[in-house]
């Protein structure tokens, strides 16, 4: 019953219970933290840049905002940063489904299935702590140089908190809906399809973000190594042309990416999970 | 768990007999340490008819509906129930407490069973809208549970076992989380609907004042193992009118002729479950006590 736990848990919120009876005040309240957001970057950029400037800071470490943004114009105009965005997110993109469709399926049965459970835990359990990054040798070394490692890499960062966390929202599930499920006469598939999904599903999309970001973290440092393209590469070939700037393109394209990504998955939450109270 | 005896289907036995029971005993866990719940219970509830089960809580109701819902299986005995048609459910269960899906609509939960089934979709539209309407959830079809209070969500859990259309209905203390004045509307509804089919159905409950008003027959149970201390008819005529019926003085004799029987066996639960030396809490409310 997560569901429900996250909507009294949203109830609680000092801020929800505030909101709630007036309207109007939320929303005035809602655009002046909107300005803030937008604001506060902007007055960090600028004490930035006329820190660089009056030479306090060193511009080999810190280079001006202006010329970073100088530095993406050029790059986006000759299409070089396109080039590595789009490597990057292709690998990120089928690095995510190898991970996520094995992640989903192998936490569910685990969650529906004791045996499953006591055989395949421990090796989940016990591989998950090993950083993923240590593991890019080893890819390397199966894999080879080309995509695949790159994409394998993805995987399994996203795997791991997929199926822990699909495994858990199926764990928790209160089991008078079985009851229901077999009384009302649902067959195996339906009772998956009608409680085990949708009863984990908060989980599960808890799982998705959490693998995206590992996913993002992992593909930026595969790439690093023995890529020829990719914003991983971009950051390590800066590193090597001593081009701060691009450095800093590579650093800010990729906080753009993660940010757009976490707004899409919560967008997808609210999809696929019509009957939580957030929104 | 393995084969132990099941619910058996059969059409043979007294036509009017549609729930036949000899000698359900259920015991959890084995030797010393297991708990009996039900010990051989026998009984036959008639086609149609409102049967009540009253008893201290314990006693095993739950158990024995669950038993009669292929959800737990019987340690010894029979049970027969008799089949109207074989495409239709056995029976349908409206659960103690909250049971209706957090991330389905009202229709969705409603319709759950036919859809489970394969109802063909314009039956099922029409078989839905039928019961949202009788229970007034229809302006609440695309509502989800948390939008709606206590009461309609017992609501829905109701309409969803009533579409379903099953050969017995199965209801566990369906009211027993509601405030009165919603208790007592519900209580009503549910006679209303019932009355359009006059189904099978067994009722547990824990309120003496429910099992008058709602049943044709009372069956007492026994503080645990459950047993069948005493059945009692209710003569009242139907259709009730449930706040009617309760200005009757013979209502108002019927539930202290059941508090008479449940009394004892209150006592016994509660001094199972409490230290030996307090007295029970029934003995004390009564004052009667020290038989
Ligand atoms: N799955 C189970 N395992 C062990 N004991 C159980 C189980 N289900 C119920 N019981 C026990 O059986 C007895 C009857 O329970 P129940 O049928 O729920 O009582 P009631 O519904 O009358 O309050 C109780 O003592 C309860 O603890
Ligand atoms: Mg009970």
């Amino acid at each position: 019953m997560s569901a429900t736990d996250a909507v009294a848990k949203d109830d609680l919120s000092p801020d929800r219970q505030a909101a709630a009876p007036k309207r109007r005040r939320g929303l005035g309240r809602g655009g002046r933290d909107l300005a803030l957001t937008v604001l506060s970057p902007i007055a960090l950029l600028l004490v930035w840049e006329a820190l660089v400037r009056g030479g306090i800071l060193d511009a080999r470490f810190f280079p001006e905002p202006s010329s970073i943004i100088g530095q993406m114009w050029m790059m986006m105009d000759s299409g070089e940063l396109w080039t590595h965005i789009g490597a990057s997110m292709q690998r990120l993109f089928l690095g995510f489904w190898l991970g996520l469709v094995p992640g989903l399926a192998l936490g569910i049965v685990m969650g529906l299935s004791r045996p499953l459970r006591a055989a395949l835990g421990p090796l989940v359990s016990g591989t998950y702590p090993i950083p993923k990054s240590a593991l890019l040798p080893l890819i390397l070394l199966i894999f080879g140089l080309g995509e695949m490692s790159k994409i394998v890499m993805v995987a399994i960062g996203v795997f791991y908190p997929v199926v822990l966390n699909t495994m858990a929202g199926v764990m928790q599930i209160q089991p008078i809906y079985y009851d229901v499920a077999k009384n009302f006469g649902a067959r195996r598939w339906r009772v998956f399809r009608t409680v085990a999904l949708p009863g984990a599903m908060p989980s599960i999309m808890t799982g998705v973000e959490l693998g995206t970001g590992l996913g993002l973290i992992l593909i930026a440092i595969a790439e690093m190594v023995g890529a020829k393209d990719g914003l991983g590469f971009m950051i390590w070939n800066a590193w090597e042309l001593y081009s701060v700037e691009t450095m800093y393109v590579g650093l800010l394209v990729i906080a753009v990416i993660g940010y757009g990504l976490s707004v899409l998955i919560s967008g997808i939450s609210r999809l696929v999970m019509p009957w939580r109270a957030d929104r | 768990m393995s084969a132990g005896p099941q619910v058996v289907h059969t059409e043979t036995g007294a036509a009017d007999v549609k729930v036949a029971l000899r000698g359900v005993t259920k015991r959890f866990g084995s030797g010393g340490r297991g708990i009996t719940a039900l010990e051989e219970l026998t009984l036959d509830i008639p086609r149609g008819e409102f049967f009540m089960i009253v008893g201290p809580s314990g006693c095993g109701k739950t158990t024995l509906l669950r038993i009669l819902a292929n959800l737990e299986q019987l340690t010894a005995g029979e049970i027969h129930i008799r089949r109207a048609a074989e495409d239709r459910p056995q029976n349908s269960m409206v659960f103690q407490g909250d049971s209706i899906f957090p991330w389905m609509t009202v229709w969705a939960n409603t319709s759950y069973g036919l859809r489970m089934r394969g109802v063909p979709a314009s039956e099922t539209r029409e078989i839905v809208g039928h019961y949202l309407e009788k229970t007034g959830l229809t302006a609440f079809r695309d509502s989800y549970p948390h939008e709606l209070s206590g009461g309609m969500r017992q609501r829905v859990s109701i309409a969803r076992a009533f579409a379903n259309d099953p050969d017995v209905l199965l209801m566990d203390e369906p009211f027993s989380a509601l405030d009165e004045q919603n208790r007592t509307l519900l209580q009503g509804e549910l006679l209303r609907i019932w009355d359009e089919t006059r189904k099978t159905v067994v009722f547990i409950t824990h309120s003496v004042d429910e099992a008058v008003t709602l049943g044709d027959r009372i069956m007492v149970m026994t503080a645990r193992p459950g047993r069948a201390k005493v059945f009692v008819d209710v003569p009242f005529e139907r259709p009730r009118d449930v706040l009617e019926l309760r200005h009757r003085p013979e209502y108002g004799e019927m539930v202290y002729d059941i508090w008479q029987h449940l009394r004892d066996e209150v006592d016994r639960s509660q001094q199972a479950q409490s230290t030996p030396p307090a007295r029970g809490l029934m003995q004390r409310l009564t004052r009667r006590g020290g038989r």
